[in-house]
């Protein structure tokens, strides 16, 4: 059926989608060489190919709008011994939603950094690396086998870094881009371990993820080696996706200037974990139900420890921070519902990138008004930055769950998707999720946009070039929920799903129970903090709030239990072992040559040498002695000549006798 | 054969030489034209090498070409017996490019005391002896080619080098003598257990491409395969180097010369390496296949530890020394799979090794020429600020160090890695695995200490100390001596094929001889 | 016809007379005399022997001991003169220039 739909529609566009993910490489270098001779520093590059990424992005779904199939091309990278390494794109549904996101949002974040980012000293430079960065998760989403994926993959990690550490001249901040790195990292290497083991599953003929999955769903790999890849591979996703144990990079990544945040730890980089987990689902459905219990419950542990943290921060973009986790952690968490929960959780995917990246632009802009990240210093702004205000109100409505913004859509699809798949115990984190989301999300409205403002600077509305995005971001939370919804067949779900089509199943009580969940929340915010408190309303938790402060405690596990062990004392005691024990050994033997020499050396001169000059020494002193005997009186040697004559005659008679 | 083919690898690997005359003529006074004669004849070399990698054939031809045999020694049988293959050539061409670059640096910049006839004349001697090593195929010539890069080492240590020179020099070279001899125990073994009666007039042989047919025959018995194998893959390891023969490695490195240390870790690491492949792996099938799963444990300790060990250097180059260990470790590891792209994976890993640290050390080089010194809290930080673009570059290649794909370094490690999730026949799986699984560990720490390291030298605010000095930033010979390698590493993580298509035939034909491939 | 055994007792006193003259005489010219008793008592043997044993091999010999004997007092002489002008003395013991 598929196949006759892409025929009757053709590839169209969709034979180009690698384009799309070279243009922000061709702009890189042009920005790298040329930027800084262009007007305007270098950003009319970047602007120019995500643009014109955007607007062939909307081409591409264009296709799929139609109806139109998947289409797949390759070429020959690299040959490995037996293995080949190809590259190519996969272009469906999903690829093409998800290069709406991605160029979509980083649009809107190249022409809002224009603004924000005016006057920085290395503005050619990150436009630099955004571009890069734009380019590395397109080709995430556009490749069609794990190594192409894998470069990607590991482009947008350093491009993270760099970006996170632009302002690098303080130490927190290089500090931050290192963690984020490293803990990505971290998950990254089970992540290339997966891939391994799937293409060993394929006896090395491919890493096609499309003939992966259709080997996975046939039953021709061992199960053993599917759960084990499967497993490895979602360690990349709790990296890269900053799920619990490795989410910590995250709200540590904040760090790093606004529009970044909103493009990377929003919409691209961390949607990218949750994304492969799509990409490679029929690897994960078809390994075993033990995989997908894992990632559901992955996901629900994040959920609720990100929620939390929310709760309590009073930098507005680490309360972004976590919930962004928080957000990430529903999609993992429905992605382990299985098939029921793929669609919903793309679809959350596809919203949460536009309100997040919404919000944290209008944080960006907020912070640029006011010079500070702390919603002690803030309060009131709800008056001096009108547009600001309006647009991250929908945002926060949407992150929130409020009909009709697109965060309602896609969290009823994922609440109902596990009540279908009757995982209760999921359902009931997920609308205790939505309970706490709604209250961090008012208490984060109410302390910066209500009441007075606490401030120092004198705040007043960003640049045209900010608050175009974030109108533009706005009008996005809006209406693509829509998309979800419709009486038969919502467009989203046509385009983007795994098996057939799914019918969208609307679940009255549902809808209601969380819209109730999500008012409910965000009315027991604002009577907290309407007042303005002087003093954190939670404080009163106690021992719960101290907890929560310290973030579980588990970045000080990290530092003081893994990671500076192994960088001060661990390290000094190899390099200790080098020096002394390895090193030491070697001296040792040149020592003991040494010594082995000098007894040499002694032997040599005492005895070989004595033998020699013995033999000469010898005959001298003999000399010496016997010199004597020459007397010079010449009737001497007569006499002794006579008397050996005489000895010599006896000698004779007696011998000669006998 | 025209006689350029057979003529063609002897121009080039003994262009230098006749150089080193040349320069060793020319009065002292005539320092800049000793300078260019040296960029004259390293760059003839290299058009050389570079026309026989261009008239290489590439196709589904897994032989000697460029092959030239005739009579040496004939007393010992030693013949001189060169040619190159697709094992070779990557390393080759690499010798002569990497040595070319060294020529351009010393137009600027040659190290105290100065003196640079005998320092030119020392490098081209070296360049000789190495790009010798890659294509010598008599065991007699490959070791005096093997030995012949030693002493031009030692003398640019021990003159050229920093303060605690003659330590490292003496160090440098007695490690490596010492291995060499068992190497050569080893060679005389196998020359005497060959047996190669249908050859007319000899019996035993050096030659190498007759011992692999017979030792990949299964001519050698298994308990001489293991003792010989033993005593050649000590000489090999000390020289690649692998845990624990390592110590001399860093020592040398540290004390000597920018040039000293391009062509250290560069080339002549590679040699040990290079030693495995072309003589220990196919003479002795049965020693390789019992020794693989130790020479993969070292090269698994050798990663992580290197990495540990970096995390505590407070000298830069003395970091990067360490880095290479690790590196080196999984050129090993491949290797030790004893797979077609295990073997790969080493190849290229040693070529992306060459490029990365030996423009590593030109960046240290460089830092250190500005600063004066090398001490990590010395710097204090700020270079971006200071010299930009060299920090700049620094930071592009210790990234590149690192392993991110797109650049040279991700391939051989990542190939290495698959490869031991799926070693030879006959090895310990779950063990090449528990490898895997330390050498993953080791890429984690290797990014935790090049971050790290970039994190206390380029980034932060400049100290004050440094602030009325006013560095120049790069200067010109910078540029036209690492642009080659800096456009390399870009080239080779983009498009791999380069090696990875040039060594294949080649590395399969080897493993299919000997019976161990997969 | 003199018997033999007179004859060895007559050479043997000879002989010792000129060892005794050689040893404890100061005067090198009776050194040298006694050299030339020694050297007749030889000869006196030999003649002995000769007319013993009727072979005429033993008088030849005599004959050449005489005729170097002859030559050796010339010699002899003539050195023990030199030594005279040297040294106003022939006294053996004073002679001792060649020794340690």
């Amino acid at each position: 059926m598929v196949a006759e739909a892409a025929a009757a529609v053709g590839p169209g566009l969709t034979r180009y989608a690698w384009v799309v993910a070279v243009l922000p490489f061709v702009s890189a270098p042009l920005i790298l060489f040329f930027g800084r001779r262009t007007p305007g520093r270098g950003w009319i590059y970047g602007v120019a190919s995500v643009g014109a990424g955007f607007v062939l992005s909307l081409g591409i779904l264009w296709h799929f709008v139609q109806g139109g199939g998947p289409t797949a091309s390759s070429v020959s990278w690299f040959q490995v011994g037996p293995f080949t390494v190809e590259l190519g794109q996969y272009v469906d549904g999903l690829t093409a939603v998800m290069f709406i996101v991605v160029t979509g949002v980083s649009l809107c974040v190249h022409v809002y950094s224009i603004g924000y980012m005016h006057g920085d000293a290395r503005f050619t430079w990150f436009y630099v690396v955004l571009s890069l960065f734009t380019g590395a998760m397109l080709d995430v989403v556009v490749s069609d086998n794990l190594f192409q994926l894998l470069v990607g993959w590991e482009v947008m990690g350093v491009c993270s870094y760099l970006l996170i550490g632009h302002w690098w001249e303080e130490k927190v901040n290089s500090d931050a881009a290192i963690k984020a790195f490293i803990t990505t990292r971290t998950g990254d290497v089970p992540f290339l371990f997966g891939i391994f083991a799937l293409v060993f599953a394929t006896g090395f003929t491919t890493s096609n993820i499309q003939q992966i999955g259709e080997m996975s769903a046939a039953g021709e790999m061992s199960s053993a080696l599917m759960i084990g890849a499967a497993l490895l591979l979602f360690g990349g996703t709790i990296g890269k996706s900053a799920q619990f144990p490795l989410y910590v990079w995250l709200p540590d990544a904040m760090a790093g200037p606004t529009p970044v945040s909103a493009l990377i730890h929003a919409a691209t980089m961390v949607a990218a974990g949750v994304y492969m987990v799509a990409r490679l689902f029929e690897v994960f459905i078809h390994a075993d139900p033990l995989v997908l219990t894992v990632v559901s419950v992955i996901g629900a542990i994040t959920l609720l420890l990100a929620a939390f943290l929310a709760l309590v921060q009073d930098d507005i973009k680490r309360v972004l921070a976590y919930s962004t986790i928080s957000q990430l952690a529903y999609m993992v968490a429905a992605l382990g519902l299985g098939e029921a929960g793929y669609a919903p959780a793309m679809f959350h995917l596809f919203t949460h990138a536009f309100f997040k990246a919404l919000l944290f632009l209008g944080a960006g802009s907020v912070i640029h008004a006011v010079h500070s990240n702390y919603m002690s210093d803030m309060g009131g702004l709800r008056t001096s930055m009108r547009t600001t205000y309006v647009t991250y109100v929908i945002g926060s409505l949407a992150l929130a769950g409020i009909f009709p913004l697109s965060g309602f859509f896609s969290k009823d699809e994922l609440l109902v998707a596990a009540y279908h798949d009757k995982t209760y115990w999921l359902l009931i984190v997920l609308l205790l999720g939505a309970v706490i989301t709604a209250f961090y999300t008012m208490r984060m409205l109410v302390l910066t946009f209500g009441g007075e403002y606490r401030g120092h600077e004198h705040p007043h509305e960003s640049p045209r070039s900010m608050t175009g995005p974030l109108v533009a971001l706005a009008a996005a939370t809006v209406f693509v929920g829509w998309l979800g919804f419709g009486p038969t067949n919502a467009p989203f779900f046509d385009w983007v799903f795994i098996g057939h089509p799914e019918d969208v199943s609307f679940v009255a009580w549902i809808a209601i129970v969380s819209t109730i969940a999500a008012v409910g929340g965000l009315a027991l915010g604002y009577v907290t903090y309407v007042k303005q408190p002087a003093r954190e309303p939670l404080t009163r938790l106690g021992p719960v709030y101290t907890l929560l402060e310290n973030k579980y405690y588990l970045d000080d596990f990290y530092l003081n239990g893994i990671v500076y062990p192994i960088r001060d004392r661990l390290s000094a005691g190899v390099n200790w072992f080098n020096r002394s024990i390895l090193d030491g050994i070697v001296h040792l033997f040149a020592l003991t040559t040494r010594g082995l020499a000098a007894v040499v050396n002694l032997f040599d001169r005492g005895v070989i040498d004595g033998v020699v000059n013995g033999a000469g020494e010898g005959a001298e002193e003999a000399g010496g002695f016997l010199r004597y005997v020459q007397s010079g009186n010449v009737q001497g040697y007569a006499a002794i000549l006579l008397g050996l004559g005489i000895i010599g005659v006896i000698v004779v008679a007696i011998i000669y006798v006998k | 054969m025209s006689g350029w083919d057979k003529s063609a690898i002897t121009i080039a690997t003994f262009l230098p030489v006749a150089g080193a005359v040349v320069i060793a003529v020319m009065p002292k006074e005539k320092d800049r034209l000793i300078r260019w004669l040296g960029v004259l004849f390293t760059g003839a070399a290299m058009v050389v090498a570079i026309a026989i990698a261009i008239g290489f054939d590439y196709g589904g031809h897994s032989g000697l070409q460029f092959e030239l045999d005739t009579s040496w020694i004939s007393a010992i049988g030693a013949r001189y017996h060169v040619g190159i293959d697709g094992i070779s050539l990557p390393l080759y061409v690499l010798t002569f490019v990497l040595t070319f670059l060294c020529a351009i640096y010393t137009t600027r910049y040659v190290p105290e005391p100065g003196r640079t006839k005998a320092f030119l004349g020392l490098m081209l001697l070296l360049e000789t002896g190495m790009a010798g090593t890659f294509i010598a195929f008599d065991l007699v010539l490959f070791f005096v080619f093997w030995e012949l890069v030693l002493v031009p080492m030692y003398f640019l240590i021990g003159i050229w080098g920093s303060a605690n020179r003659e330590y490292a020099s003496i160090k440098f070279f007695l490690y490596t003598v010492f291995g060499s001899v068992f190497m050569l125990l080893g060679f005389l073994g196998m020359y005497f257990r060959s047996d190669i009666s249908n050859a007319p007039g000899l019996q035993h042989s050096f030659d190498i491409v007759q011992l692999q047919a017979f030792g990949g025959a299964g001519g050698f018995s298994h308990g001489f395969q293991l003792v010989v194998f033993a005593a050649v893959a000590l000489g090999f390891a000390v020289k690649v180097p692998m845990w624990p023969f390592h110590t001399w490695l860093p020592d040398a490195h540290t004390e000597a010369p920018t040039i000293g240390s391009v062509l250290l870790a560069g080339i002549m690491l590679k040699m040990g390496t290079y030693g495995f492949i072309r003589i220990a792996l196919p003479v002795l099938p049965y020693g390789a296949q019992k020794f693989a799963p130790w020479i993969g444990l070292l090269a698994a300790i050798a990663i992580v530890y290197a990495a540990l060990a970096c995390l505590a250097q407070k000298d830069l180059k003395r970091l990067i020394a360490f880095s290479s260990v690790g590196h080196m470790g999984f050129v090993m590891l491949g290797i030790a799979t004893l797979t077609t792209i295990g073997i790969q994976a080493a190849i290229f890993g040693m070529v992306a090794h060459g490029v990365i640290t030996g423009m590593l050390f030109f960046c240290v080089g460089s830092i250190y020429d500005r600063y004066h010194t090398r001490e990590i809290a010395d710097i204090g930080g700020g270079m971006m600020q200071n010299v930009p673009k060299l920090a700049g570059i620094f930071a592009f290649v210790s990234i590149a160090s690192l392993g991110l794909p797109g650049l040279a370094g991700f391939w051989g490690e990542v190939m290495a890695l698959l490869s031991s999730f799926n070693p030879a026949s006959g090895q310990n799986v779950g063990l090449f695995r528990g490898f895997m699984v330390a050498g993953g560990i080791g890429t984690i720490l290797t990014a935790g200490y090049f971050l790290w390291m970039l994190q206390r030298v380029n980034l932060g605010v400049l100290p004050e100390r440094w602030k009325e000095h006013r560095f120049s930033d790069m200067l010109a010979v910078e540029w036209w001596a690492w642009m080659p390698l800096l456009v390399g590493i870009l080239v080779l993580g983009l498009y791999p094929k380069i090696v990875f298509g040039t060594s294949s035939e080649a590395v399969t034909a080897l493993l299919h001889a000997v019976g161990v491939g997969g | 016809m003199i018997r033999l055994p007179l004859v060895l007792v007559f050479s043997a006193v000879l002989f010792s007379a000129g060892v005794y003259g050689v040893l404890a005489r100061r005067n090198a010219v009776l050194v040298l005399m006694s050299i030339e008793l020694m050297l007749n008592a030889v000869t006196v043997n030999l003649v002995g022997f000769s007319s013993l044993w009727r072979n005429l091999t033993g008088q030849v010999f005599g004959l050449f001991i005489i005729a170097v004997a002859a030559a050796e007092v010339g010699i002899g002489l003539a050195i023990v003169i030199l030594i005279f002008r040297n040294r106003e003395t022939i006294n053996v013991d004073e002679v001792n220039l060649l020794k340690w």
